[in-house]
């Protein structure tokens, strides 16, 4: 197991970032913290600083404005960083990716690790996803990584 | 004056759900000039719903604010109508209402939970989102998501509520109802949130006119407007309900409006539902062939205040003009009013009183010469200029 594997085997600190959404997103995060999902069972926190954390949530189509900002924002977080796109929007650009102030997908601007696509994802999809990324490799694949 | 320190907050801060920017002057502890840029969620819609057809339009301004996703549709389906004058079945219009009132429950639930985690009342943060989940459910049940509900069209709803939906809305809002009583109770007899919350914040009737703020804003300054009342449409005029008004003005009377307004949206919900029943089951949808060219209005009371959409129409199958304005465009300009004075403490709460939402609000500015009429540069046309220059000058040399 590499130092990279270790950092993210458990407690993940999350950092969200909302480039250009609707508020849905950024709302369905919050209620991940909430009493019904609780997701600080798993270890995960909303962290108030990109430098804490290990995962960043970007929510929304990233506009003119917000790109440089999203650049800067991942620069300055700490490698390796898992970056995860919540909801249509910075996967696609959804409803919003013929407006005059689209900045193209997330992908176009960061490296993305994950998608989750829907408008917006449930909690559960959310959820879903992060376990989906961090979860070990069945055995005979990680066999065959060896 | 003595030295002024710039306390500056955001785009991305961990007290702010959406990108803002605020920046605070202060003398000491006092706020003494406050500047704030937003702009960075502008992703020109009204623009977009141009190139949309008349039905598509209402997936569009759904998405506009993922917490008021009935209020925009609502007063966008008034505009269109009354450019059409289209007429819509009762049932529809009860429908419409329900969920109406649905989402003032969740928004002002929201509301209170982010007012207590502001406050460091996270126990009332936990517990308002707790209660604010069977709202969700509900709507899920209903309309099919959890946000972003899709459930109107021109000339009706797309969704009935048959028999059994309705029983189990009833059960969710005894339900809801016993926790607002809960939550009336933790805020109302609390001595601290007394203390923290009353004389902070203060608009006076006259900021309120001046700034034209709207919704909860002006109501808990004393200013008696309700779009609901003033200018009925749905059902709002086959119910009876009160508008909550109180005269203070801080921060504690806009806490006080929103929670009682939760019970009056519980009684509008179940006089429809009652209403409801009386109707045949299934006509929700008036037939619209063709919207005819016009021009339409359409308004809505939103949790935040008044909607306001403007539909223009040539007769064919889009839109050539929609202009949008949100309550919070209004209600955020009241900051000046509210936090300058005051703590920079108490800056936190005061900008969270009008609840704003800043993914409403965003505009975006072109600027043109007001005498030649022509396009001014912005700062990318600029560089490109500069290294034109450079560039001619390498040439000669």
């Amino acid at each position: 197991m590499g130092i990279k594997d270790l950092s993210f085997k458990k407690s993940l600190w999350v950092f969200h970032l909302s480039a250009g959404s609707c508020n849905n997103c950024d709302i369905e995060i919050l209620d991940l913290l909430t009493p019904r999902y609780d997701v600080e069972r798993f270890g995960m926190k909303l962290v108030g600083s990109i430098r804490h954390a290990d995962v960043l949530l970007v929510t929304g189509i990233i506009t003119k404005k917000t790109k440089a900002r999203v650049l800067e924002v991942y620069e300055q977080a700490p490698k390796p960083i898992i970056v995860i796109a919540i909801g249509a929007c910075p996967c696609t650009g959804g409803i919003f990716a013929s407006g005059y102030n689209f900045a193209g997908p997330l992908d176009k601007v960061i490296p993305v690790d994950a998608y989750i696509p829907g408008c917006p994802p449930k909690p559960e999809a959310m959820l879903a996803g992060v376990m989906k990324l961090l979860a070990p490799p069945p055995p005979e694949q990680a066999n065959a990584n060896k | 004056m003595g030295k002024k320190t710039i306390v500056p907050i955001g785009p991305y801060h961990p007290l702010l759900e959406e990108p803002e920017f605020f920046k605070l002057y202060c003398d000491g502890e006092t706020v003494v000039d406050m500047e704030w840029e937003t702009g960075y969620n502008h992703r020109g819609i009204e623009k977009i719903c141009e190139s949309k057809t008349f039905e598509q339009v209402f997936f569009v301004v759904e998405r506009i604010c993922g917490i008021c996703s009935t209020s925009h549709p609502f007063a966008y389906a008034n505009a269109v109508e009354s450019i059409g004058g289209v007429q819509i079945p009762v049932r529809a219009k009860l429908i419409r209402s329900i969920v109406g009132e649905l989402e003032r429950i969740h928004s002002h639930l929201l509301w209170v939970g982010l007012a207590g985690h502001f406050l460091g009342y996270n126990t009332v943060f936990m517990w308002a989102w707790k209660y604010r989940e069977p709202v969700l459910d509900m709507f899920e049940i209903i309309t099919g998501n959890r946000n972003n509900y899709a459930m109107f069209t021109i000339g009706g709803v797309r969704r009935d509520i048959d028999e059994t939906k309705a029983t189990e809305l009833l059960k969710v809002l005894d339900d809801v109802k016993k926790k607002t009583d809960l939550l009336v109770g933790a805020v109302m007899d609390d001595p601290v949130i007394h203390a923290r919350l009353k004389g902070v914040g203060t608009l006076t009737a006259k900021d309120i006119h001046d700034f034209g703020a709207v919704g909860p804003t002006a109501r808990a300054s004393g200013v008696d407007i309700d779009v609901r009342r003033d200018d009925p449409y749905a059902a709002y005029d086959m119910v009876n309900w009160k508008v909550i008004t109180t005269p203070e003005g801080d921060v504690f009377a806009k806490a006080k409006v929103r929670l009682l307004e939760m019970y009056e949206s519980i009684s509008i919900i179940k006089q429809c539902l009652t209403l409801l029943q009386k109707e045949t089951p299934g006509d929700i949808k008036a037939k619209v062939k063709e919207i005819p060219e016009g021009i339409g209005i359409g308004h809505a009371e939103a949790p935040r205040g008044e909607v306001f959409h403007f539909v223009k129409s040539d007769g064919g199958n889009s839109p050539v003009r929609h202009k949008i304005r949100a309550p919070s465009y209004n209600c955020i300009t009241t900051f000046r009013r509210s936090c300058i004075g005051g703590t920079i403490s108490d800056a936190a709460i005061a900008t969270a009183a009008v609840d704003p939402c800043y993914c409403c609000t965003e505009r975006m500015v072109q600027v043109y010469d007001y005498h030649s009429g022509k396009h001014m540069m912005n700062a990318a046309e600029l560089i490109k200029f500069s290294q034109q220059k450079t560039e001619e000058l390498r040439k000669k040399l």
